[in-house]
């Protein structure tokens, strides 16, 4: 499953747009190491990486490409951390042929950078208990199979999803929204519909109009569907996945605005791109680096979210965005935050789901 | 285009006519090299090195000419290579064709990685609607709103019914793929002939490709065809091999896909699934009812090498 | 040079095997000046490969569980590309196949085992099968041309592979739903194919695709049906005057490839992923198209076929850790499967068609056609 979030590189010069919003950034809410200052690597760590898809598809794959890059560096370079890359394994046995490879060869983490990837990563890592395996989304550690050196990770990008929808639905002329989603699936699903669900509680009346390509790569349909929701008066747009760019451009064409979950566009798309939400791995990775310096091979469980500062909602200044809409995110972000507000698809909307038959309701504004 | 005052119909069929451009470009193309008895299986392999190349020329010259001029050049290169392992080598076409698209698909990502290694916009065709004709209700939108290559793409349809069946050179390619042993006796070079139609089926590919990345999307991604290639030689056995009949698949194709975005933007209760199947579901229905009414049969010799004296 | 050509006459015979190896490093030859312009070094990438195709048992296993899907795939082919029917819709065969089997195990889950795997095995076949046969129905009857339809009939199945795994047939354990994944749950055990080496893909599949190989040359060769199919595929008219329903004939051989891809991706749920998933057999269409082909369109010339072009995907997935990309791994199979077939002329000493051109036939002609038919 590919899904589709941004480069770190480009993050760091917008980033100074977020800090006047005034978020903390504090380590990740499950682990118990502090991560944000890490003892120095004394001896070289060997991390492999297994991806769906390209490292340079500004989406889910280079998101954790570019955080592990960046931690690299941060912790000395090559010559501690040493980083093997194996992009498109979209079929998931040669997935685990690789991952199988890296254990024998005695690499220290292999991450398995896909949903798909789950059940074939739960046997290689039984054959190799010495060796830490980490995969995402998911919360799976593996307790259940009595496995004590697999992490899981995911992105609550329902949060990111209600907050945009909220500033979209007051930001919108038209009362019509438009989403070019690939598969109703994963992450695109958890963002679409909170994102849905975050417009609706800012204006009851807004339509959001949702056209699904069935597909994470086909440009030219995606294109096709932006200027369909752009035909149909949609004057503010969003998306998901890695063929969102043609998109992007049919809205750039229309002088309308996008919301991005993809990679920070605003660099190439600079009067489009309203905000972007951003996968910040490095906390988690090196919290992951330093539990298995630290001795333990595995076993918790992280969630990148709004609270813990790694889902990151980077605002572009050239896009002017009134007043109150920035006034509204911010409280929507921190009633996310404090717990008062559940989004669809989060844990706590799930547990509630499970507990009793009727779905959480969302918190009023 | 200004969605004003303008019928949804009408909107739709405008739209699905520009997203026809690469099926009919690619799909004519082939149509030529089919007639003269090969069939390329590569076309969506050439499409993406002609993708690539039409978006990197604008990307560093901004010029939309020389872009369409080299994705022309490396799409008649690759039709080339295919002519000459189907026409001197005499191989299997269809492997032929495959080997062709699996090695257009790794170049092309390939050297997207190289020189370019992230999706960026560039600047592609303007829409360029035309004076007078594009104020005519319903026709005006629909034909005369596009841009250079839309135009280029509908223009050349008559264009090549013309050549196939009013020229001496249509005479020859028909002969060669109804009879090349008859065309060679009457002194047709056949293996010249087939070496034409398949580097022009490559050039158009090269231009299909060039009009999705610098006419359609306005960008490049590694496989941005996803098959589009493909479809376009399925259309070529749906149009029965004519130039009308493809324009006619390629517009019902584009025009039901088109619709089916439409549908879902509408809010229609349908499985995103099941609307994403109509095109597909379409073609096939309207072969189905369309033979009924005229059977077309391939050239004779399609796929068969011909070597003097052997058949 | 006279001498030199006849000397090598003597050994024409050997044509077949020297020839695809030659043209094989001809194209790694080619790969070598890219990889070089890359930067890489060539030595060391094609040393990778060799040893991810057969350089430890691993590998051959991996190797064998790439080539058991091909060889599945590329015998329907032969029987379908004999009858002149130019099956392209494997990849969605394989789909079907694959869903069928998925959907039979999960919803009969407390099957015995040996009745289970049986049975799921002939469900994808019948799946596949359905699947290709309406391709087949379409172009007996109502003149859809096959190719068309197989194209379009791809796209539609991998729409229906989505639309049941995120719908019907979703796995509705807890952490798959609160990810999305596009899977189905995982199988019943007793719907697994077992390893023939543990823990690794060589499964029993592979032995089922090796007896079907030889049961289908039986088939071709040694039945009345598959006599007329090769009849069918020969020379239309000729098999219609003799009396064989060309029709009823193409349909079957329709059925029977589709049915086999369907096979294809029953072995790789059943033997490989466990569950039916997003990409599951992507590819796996079109290259047994390339692998039968390679085999001459002969089901036993398919095993060595698939093994090299399961050796050459499978060493393909390890070459990414030795320096080369993904992309450029895709270059060398595309440059191994030209140069292959374009070398083909001088691997064959009479070179078999798809289809002999027909004369215009007439009566009497047919004893000619049987004579040709036994080649």
């Amino acid at each position: 499953m590919k899904t589709r979030f941004l480069a770190m590189s480009i993050v760091l010069v917008v980033v100074l747009a977020l800090s006047s919003i005034g978020l903390p950034h504090s380590a990740p809410v499950l682990a118990q190491t502090q991560a944000a200052t890490m003892a120095p690597l004394t001896k070289p760590i060997k991390i492999a990486i297994i991806m769906p898809s390209a490292k340079n598809d500004l989406a889910w794959s280079q998101a954790m490409y570019d955080s592990l890059v960046s931690v690299q560096k941060e912790l000395g370079g090559d010559k501690l951390v040493q980083l093997t890359v194996i992009e498109n394994m979209f079929q998931v046995p040669d997935a685990a042929a690789n991952a199988q490879k890296f254990a024998q060869q005695g690499y220290d983490i292999v991450i398995l950078h896909g949903t798909q990837y789950g059940a074939s990563m739960f046997d290689v890592a039984a054959k190799f208990p010495d060796v830490s395996f980490a995969w995402g989304t998911s919360t799976d550690v593996g307790k259940d199979k009595g496995l004590k050196n697999v992490f899981a990770y995911e992105a609550r990008a329902e949060e990111g999803g209600y907050v945009f929808g909220t500033m979209a639905a007051m930001m919108s002329k038209t009362g019509i929204l438009g989403v070019v989603g690939p598969v109703n699936a994963g992450d695109a699903k958890l963002y679409i519909d909170g994102f849905e669900q975050g417009a609706k509680a800012a204006n009851p009346k807004v339509e959001v109009k949702k056209i699904f390509t069935e597909s994470f790569g086909d440009i030219p349909k995606a294109t096709e569907a932006a200027k369909t929701l752009i035909s149909q008066k949609a004057d503010i747009l969003t998306g998901s996945a890695q063929q969102v760019p043609g998109a992007i451009t049919e809205t750039q064409k229309a002088k309308l605005i996008w919301f991005s979950t993809d990679t920070d566009q605003s660099v190439k798309w600079p009067d489009t791109v309203a905000a972007s939400m951003v996968y910040d791995w490095t906390a988690m990775l090196k919290d992951m680096i330093a539990t298995r310096v630290a001795g333990e091979k595995g076993g918790k469980a992280y969630d990148i979210s709004l609270k813990n500062g790694s889902l990151k909602l980077v605002f572009n200044s050239k896009v002017k965005v009134p007043d109150e809409v920035m006034k509204a995110a911010k409280d929507t972000m921190q009633k996310i935050i404090d717990g008062s507000l559940i989004v669809v698809g989060s844990p706590a909307a799930m547990a509630a789901a499970t507990a009793a038959p009727t779905m959480a309701a969302t918190a009023s504004k | 285009m200004s969605a004003e005052n303008v019928p949804q119909v009408v909107q739709i069929l405008a739209q699905g006519v520009a997203a026809a451009t690469p099926y009919l470009y690619a799909g004519l193309g082939e149509a030529v090299g089919q007639r003269s008895g090969v069939y390329n299986l590569g076309v969506d392999g050439i499409m993406l090195m002609g993708a690539f190349t039409a978006f990197y020329t604008v990307y560093t010259t901004e010029s939309l000419a020389a872009a369409v001029l080299f994705a022309a050049i490396v799409g008649a290169l690759m039709g080339l290579l295919m002519a000459f392992i189907s026409v001197t080598l005499r191989a299997e076409q269809g492997i032929g064709g495959i080997g062709l698209y699996i090695f257009g698909l790794g170049l092309s990502t390939l050297l997207f990685d190289k020189l370019v290694s992230t999706p960026l916009p560039v600047n592609g065709f303007p829409d360029m609607p035309i004076p007078v004709l594009s104020d005519i209700p319903i026709i005006g939108p629909i034909l005369f709103d596009h841009n250079l290559m839309v135009y280029g793409a509908l223009l050349l349809t008559p264009v090549a019914w013309f050549v196939l069946n009013k020229t001496t050179l249509g005479l020859n390619i028909r002969a060669v793929g109804q009879n090349p042993q008859a065309a060679d006796s009457l002194g047709v070079n056949v293996a010249l002939v087939r070496y034409l139609t398949v580097t022009f089926g490559g050039l158009m590919a090269g231009i299909a490709g060039a009009s999705l990345s610098i006419a359609l999307t306005n960008i490049f991604q590694h496989n941005m065809t996803n098959g589009i290639g493909f479809i376009a030689v399925a259309l070529v056995y749906f149009g029965g091999w004519s130039p009308l009949g493809i324009l006619f698949g390629s517009l019902l194709f584009s025009i039901v896909t088109t619709l089916q975005l439409w549908l879902q933007a509408f809010g229609v209760q349908i499985s995103p699934s099941l609307t994403n199947m109509m095109p597909n579901l379409a073609t096939i229905v309207a072969l189905i009812l369309a033979v009924r009414f005229y059977r077309t049969s391939a050239p004779l010799a399609l796929g068969r090498p011909y070597k003097r004296g052997e058949n | 040079m006279q001498p030199l050509i006849r000397i090598a006459r003597q050994f024409d015979f050997l044509a077949p095997v020297v020839v695809p190896i030659l043209a094989v490093l001809a194209a790694l030859a080619v790969g070598a000046v890219f990889l070089l312009v890359l930067n890489v070094d060539p030595g060391v990438v094609y040393a990778q490969l060799l040893d991810g195709a057969v350089g430890n048992t691993y590998s051959l296993t991996q190797t064998i569980g790439k080539a058991t899907p091909l060889l599945l795939v590329a015998i329907g082919i032969c029987i379908a590309f004999r009858a002149n029917v130019l099956n392209i819709g494997a990849e969605g065969q394989v789909i079907i196949g694959g869903l069928a089997t998925a959907a039979f195990a999960l919803t009969f889950r407390d099957l015995p085992p040996w009745l289970m795997a049986t049975l799921s095995l002939v469900v994808g076949f019948i799946g596949g099968a359905v699947w290709g046969g309406i391709a087949g129905a379409l172009k007996a009857w109502f003149g859809v041309n096959e190719i068309l339809s197989t194209i379009m009939m791809n796209q539609i199945s991998v729409q229906i592979l989505i639309w049941l795994l995120t719908g019907p047939l979703r796995d509705t354990s807890a952490d798959a739903t609160s990810a999305n994944i596009i899977q189905t749950a995982e199988l019943p055990k007793a719907a697994w194919l077992p390893s023939i080496v543990p823990q690794t893909y060589f499964h029993t599949g592979a032995l089922l695709a090796v007896a079907l190989a030889f049961i289908a040359f039986f088939f071709l060769w040694r039945t009345v049906a598959g006599y007329r199919i090769r009849a069918v595929g020969a020379n239309p008219d000729a098999a219609r005057y003799a009396g064989i329903d060309v029709q009823r004939t193409m349909v079957l051989s329709m059925l029977l490839s589709g049915g086999l891809a369907g096979l294809a991706g029953s072995v790789e749920v059943m033997g490989v992923t466990h569950r039916a998933m997003q990409d599951f057999s992507t590819g796996y269409g079109f290259s047994g198209i390339v692998v039968a082909l390679f085999g001459l369109l002969h089901p036993i010339g398919a095993i060595p076929a698939a093994l090299l072009f399961g050796g050459l995907l499978a060493s393909g997935t390890t070459l990414q850790s030795a320096g080369v990309s993904a992309a450029m791994v895709t270059v060398l199979q595309g440059l191994v499967v030209i140069f292959v077939v374009g070398s083909s002329r001088w691997t064959q000493r009479t070179r078999r068609e798809i289809a002999e051109p027909p004369p215009r036939a007439e009566p009497g002609v047919v004893a000619v056609q049987e004579q040709e038919l036994t080649s």
